[in-house]
């Protein structure tokens, strides 16, 4: 039987849009099951039918870390502030795998969703949302090995980890917002997808992955610490580490991240109405 | 009438989509190359130009203008129209797939819409993860779904591969489940699209009587469909889209007779006079020869199992008596299937010199889908008269003979015959 409807419900209103909308949170909350699903789904199908499985969500890290190691530690002796280069790396490899995933499929959300986008009306911003989440499997996988690592240097944990949950939120706040501007880009200009292989290794070598911040010239810091990546990194070492907390680069990237992510989230729903139109 | 009442209200929507994205064609290497340089700002500008309306209008299509209508509560309302008259993206805008460019709409009550089966399937997940993910696709919540899952599996049948990856599904399979799901949703309002051509006539005629339940359990329902037996079966009224306008809205089976109607016409069957091949000898000549349903509107899509009338047109040299009229329906493999010969009635004409007609009526056109053509012939005792073996094609595309939906296939029928079923 059909539920009674409330007579009082206010009609769904549908017409040409064109004002600039923050997130609607009430509607994302509606499709909250559909959310879910959606996440589950990536993450089911992530490694289906391979042998390893989620073993790749540790391997990945790994095998970028040996290279790392010898290349940037045997061969180009990189100074990292005396820490151990192992340690060093991955405290930042394995965010940053997370951060180029992430990033790299939530800009490819919609133009791979394409048949859905065309057949069934959800919040669009749920495609560029859910490879951020998804995501968060394999980063905490890898997480194991980064804890193993730190064990094995006997790194003793300080009051510094506290800011983990707080580097997390930053860090799905930096890949969604990228997301969002990319996605709603790459709908209408499909050369987004093939830049962004080249741009994800730019951003790479633009934060202190390999390197350490402290070889950036004093001068050039300011400008350096407006790349949010540059907090993350950073962040995490300390969080780690226990180094001191670098809140030079944290509140800068950090601004940029808050900025990135409402504008992108602006921008994507000032596009969406044109997202199927231009399919 | 009280707006309560109304769960679609639909107020001069229009839109309208860039075509013109063309390829320039380049005719020598030199430009070829120059073209290949300055492409990336062509391609720039093209692309931003797709969200772009104000420059020259040469490319610009409405796809829908200036159209409004009402659906009451309850009410079933069939689109049709040809493709490109603007029915699905009259659906696309109402399910918020897309805007509008102009206009609104307003919608009472929970909506789903259904533009397709199995949207968001994946090939790796199993038959029950695949339930669940689509049926919160097209709108339910997940304790909805579990409430109705045991009946999902037992409509579509496949409750022996429900834990096989989809991806090991026959094509069949994968339509049966997903139209599954779709069959279980329950809002007030269901938008369907042309979902109802998928699977084997057995299923399709399962997914009718599922349909039919829909309608009968007093839900709002919008529903496009080519099917014309289907509108006219469950739609109460219905709209004719023509380039993106309203032509016509009113019962659907007048609706659907006068859509049928302007269809396109096969052969000249309205003037025969000059038809190449022709018998007899002269003294009386066939002009025209068609189809008519009851109300005089000349039709080109007869419906099987809905009363016609073949017309025959003739203008005769001078007075003429025991004229013999006949007509032979052959189907497309060349089988005569019927003969109406004016004898059948007991009798012979006489008609007088100048232009006269004919007319033959079928109260239930007992013929399977299919296309079809009628030769016409006259005679008297002293000879031939005329004869055409072919005066009129035409298309049987919609069958209302059985009630149930169900026609069988020409490979099976030549004709259709009224009967019925009994366990005794």
């Amino acid at each position: 039987m059909i539920k009674r409807m409330n007579q009082n419900e206010s009609p769904m209103i549908i017409k040409a849009s064109s004002k600039w909308n923050f997130i609607d949170f009430k509607a994302l909350a509606e499709y909250r099951d559909l959310f879910i699903f959606l996440v589950w789904r990536d993450i089911k199908v992530m490694y289906a039918q391979t042998i390893l499985g989620f073993s790749w969500a540790v391997l990945q890290p790994t095998i970028q870390l040996v290279v790392f190691t010898v290349i940037f530690d045997r061969v180009a002796k990189v100074p990292t502030d005396g820490i151990p280069y192992v340690l060093f790396a991955s405290v930042a490899v394995i965010p940053w795998t997370y951060l180029s995933q992430a990033m790299t499929q939530s800009s490819q959300s919609l133009v791979q969703g394409q048949g859905m986008l065309g057949k069934v009306y959800f919040p669009r911003l749920i495609f560029p949302i859910t490879p951020v989440l998804a995501k968060l499997v394999d980063f905490g996988i890898s997480i194991m090995l980064l804890i193993a690592i730190i064990i094995y240097y006997r790194v003793m944990p300080t009051w510094n980890l506290l800011l983990f949950p707080f580097l997390l939120l930053l860090m799905m706040s930096i890949s969604a917002g990228i997301g969002f501007w990319l996605s709603a880009l790459a709908i209408r200009y499909r050369d987004v997808k093939h830049a962004m292989t080249f741009v994800v290794r730019m951003l790479m070598y633009s934060a202190p992955i390999v390197y350490s911040a402290s070889s950036i010239p004093e001068k050039y810091r300011i400008i350096y610490s407006l790349n949010p990546i540059v907090s993350v990194i950073e962040g995490y070492r300390a969080c780690f580490l226990g180094t001191p907390i670098p809140w030079q680069f944290i509140l800068p990237g950090m601004a940029v991240a808050v900025i990135l992510f409402i504008g992108g989230a602006m921008y994507f729903q000032r596009m969406e109405r044109f997202f199927v139109d231009v399919i | 009438m009280n707006s309560k009442d109304i769960a679609i209200k639909v107020e001069n929507i229009s839109k309208r989509y860039r075509i013109g994205i063309k390829e320039d064609i380049h005719d020598s290497i030199g430009g070829a190359i120059f073209d290949f340089i300055k492409s990336p700002f062509k391609n720039f500008k093209k692309y931003r130009s797709l969200y772009k309306f104000d420059d020259d209008s040469s490319d610009i299509l409405w796809a829908l203008k200036n159209v409004s209508f009402n659906v009451k509560r309850g009410e079933v309302t069939g689109i049709i129209g040809r493709n490109g008259a603007g029915k699905s993206t009259l659906l696309k805008i109402l399910s918020r797939i897309t805007d509008p460019t102009s206009g609104s709409a307003e919608i009472r009550g929970k909506v789903s819409s259904l533009l397709e089966v199995g949207t968001g399937f994946h090939p790796e997940l199993t038959g029950r993860e695949n339930i669940f993910l689509n049926g919160t696709i097209l709108g339910m919540r997940k304790r909805e779904v579990e409430k109705k899952y045991d009946e999902i599996v037992d409509f579509s049948g496949v409750i022996k591969f429900i834990d096989t990856p989809v991806k090991r599904y026959s094509s069949g399979m994968k339509v049966r489940l997903a139209f599954a799901v779709a069959a279980h949703l329950e809002p007030e309002i269901l938008i369907i699209d042309e979902v109802l051509a998928v699977g084997d006539a057995d299923f399709q005629r399962k997914c009718l009587g599922k349909m039919r339940y829909h309608t009968q359990e007093g839900r709002t329902v919008l529903f496009v469909s080519h099917n014309m037996g289907a509108v006219i079966d469950l739609c109460s009224r219905a709209i004719i889209l023509k380039n993106g306008q309203i032509a016509a809205e009113g019962p659907s089976r007048e609706m659907v007779e006068q859509y049928l109607s302007t269809l396109f016409v096969h052969v000249d069957n309205m003037n025969l006079r000059d038809a190449p091949t022709r018998s007899g000898d002269g003294r009386l000549r066939f002009a025209a020869a068609y189809f008519q349903s009851q109300d005089g509107n000349r039709i080109n899509m007869p419906i099987a199992g809905h009363p016609v009338d073949i017309v025959l047109e003739f203008e005769s040299k001078e007075d003429l008596s025991n004229i013999q009229f006949v007509l032979t329906i052959f189907n497309q493999m060349g089988i005569a299937v019927t003969h109406c010969n004016v004898r059948t009635n007991g009798q012979l004409y006489q008609v007088p010199k100048g232009e006269g007609k004919v007319i033959c009526n079928i109260p239930k056109l007992p013929l399977p889908l299919g296309n079809y053509k009628v030769s016409i012939a006259a005679s008297d005792n002293i000879g031939n008269l005329d004869a055409v073996p072919t005066a009129c094609i035409f298309d049987i595309e919609t069958s209302n003979f059985y009630k149930t939906q169900f026609t069988p296939p020409m490979r099976f029928s030549t004709a259709l015959v009224d009967h019925s079923w009994r366990i005794g």
